[in-house]
């Protein structure tokens, strides 16, 4: 009988194991191969699970990326341990003709980036585009190869869906934006 | 031998099957759009564009194979509910009121950009597309010939509430590239790089912390209204919106 049973259960479809599709809403439904500073391969719903700040940047950048950085550390500071804890960063770079692995590596170590927690990413131009398209980031490369760029922090749900942003850029966060990253955090 | 020689002169040089694209020829553009980083004009590359906008009965071909772009199933982060085909009768008919020759409206630049990938292209950027507007049937840059700015800028004056026109009904522009002008406007692949976002046409300071490094655009020829216009609409839109007279088509 047990034994029986057993077999049944092996027939079952199981659930738990299937992975539900993302909410309608969610920005990781995009199949673009994105890489990280590791030279890992991933995709955007491997992502999904964490509450998340995601913003665009590129590592030659000289004026505006520098405080990006530093508007989500801002953001990070003012957070209790068990908060940073359970927010995680993803920085998509608009560069990927320079942003290789090794060039975002070094912005880790330039800016002491925590891994664990921190995402420095390219995509191809097909998925810079898409992906800049769907955070509301504008972009144009310059004739030098810079890139003129509106510069914002998006902050995610866990499913991906964009709860707030923010284009006041700092060291002292945006006190709104910072209440609903708080409250994010909580549930 | 001179007659050998005229018979191969009559054969047709294209062998290829014919996809809609035609080839457009490398030359220079000065824009209308003028950035502080780049004022010389600029280098265009060879490139294929189609010859006329995407029809409704190509966008429905599209969807019926890629469910996830058909209305009732589409993201709401890559197109608008209750805009998006709007228009047509259901998500798998356009409708008496539809016809398949028409251009195909209603569309965001996520669903335009999706399009295109999947016939292997990609939309063409501005001046992609600028350059191939600037001709006329017999010039490849008519923009100073003042009948031709009339011509084209009695179509934007025109109300936009008759039925949309099929593609391809009047003479095609040197390069073979039909309705530039005249039917519908068309996304680009980079419509939100022109940076001439609301905040920058407000006055409320145009934070230049916003932009990393300088670039910024102006107008450089403020006869040409029709492009201006084109402009102001593009810039004013995201990817995710969809306008009763916004088309496109793509390019290779």
């Amino acid at each position: 009988m047990k034994r029986m049973m057993l077999s049944l259960l092996l027939m079952l479809p199981l659930p738990v194991l299937a992975t539900p599709p993302l909410a309608p809403e969610s920005v990781l439904q995009i199949n673009n191969r994105f890489t990280d500073q590791n030279g890992q391969d991933f995709v955007l719903a491997s992502r999904r699970g964490n509450t998340q700040l995601v913003a665009m940047f590129y590592t030659s950048c000289r004026y505006v990326c520098p405080l990006i950085i530093d508007s989500a550390f801002g953001v990070e500071r003012s957070l209790s341990a068990d908060e940073r804890r359970k927010l995680h960063v993803l920085l998509v770079s608009l560069d990927p003709a320079r942003d290789t692995p090794e060039a975002l590596m070094s912005v880790v170590a330039k800016r002491h980036i925590d891994t664990r927690r921190w995402t420095l990413a390219r995509t191809d131009d097909a998925g810079v585009r898409v992906f800049a398209a769907l955070i509301g980031t504008r972009y144009r490369k310059l004739s030098d190869g810079d890139f003129n760029h509106t510069s914002a922090l998006v902050l995610l749900d866990a499913e991906g869906r964009v709860l707030a942003r923010t284009e006041t850029l700092g060291a002292i966060p945006d006190p709104e934006f910072l209440a609903k990253v708080k409250r994010a955090l909580q549930q | 031998m001179r007659s050998v020689l005229a018979a191969l002169l009559l054969v047709p040089v294209i062998a290829t099957a014919d996809d809609g694209f035609v080839r457009v020829p490398q030359g220079t553009l000065v824009s209308v759009l003028k950035y502080e980083d780049n004022l010389a004009p600029q280098n265009i590359d060879s490139f294929e564009i189609m010859r006329a906008p995407v029809t409704n009965a190509q966008f429905l071909a599209f969807v019926r194979t890629h469910p996830q772009w058909q209305r009732s199933q589409v993201s709401p982060v890559f197109a608008e509910p209750g805009r998006y085909l709007s228009h047509w009768q259901g998500p798998l008919q356009l409708g008496p009121g539809v016809l398949p020759e028409q251009p195909v409206v209603q569309v965001s630049w996520f669903a335009a950009n999706a399009y295109c990938e999947a016939i292997g292209a990609r939309l063409p950027v501005w001046n992609e597309w600028e350059y191939v507007a600037a001709a006329d049937t017999l010039r490849r840059d008519a923009r100073q010939d003042p009948a031709w700015r009339e011509g084209v800028l009695a179509w934007y004056s025109s109300p936009s509430n008759q039925p949309l026109a099929a593609v391809a009904q009047r003479p095609a522009n040197v390069y073979g590239v039909y309705d530039s002008h005249g039917l519908v406007w068309e996304w680009t692949q980079d419509f939100s790089a022109m940076l001439v976002s609301s905040d920058n046409r407000t006055q409320s300071d145009p934070d230049k912390a916003q932009f990393c490094g300088a670039g910024a655009l102006s107008i450089k020829d403020k006869e040409d209204y029709a492009v201006m216009m084109r402009v102001a609409m593009l810039s004013s839109l995201q990817a995710v919106n969809s306008t009763a007279n916004l088309g496109f088509r793509c390019a290779r």
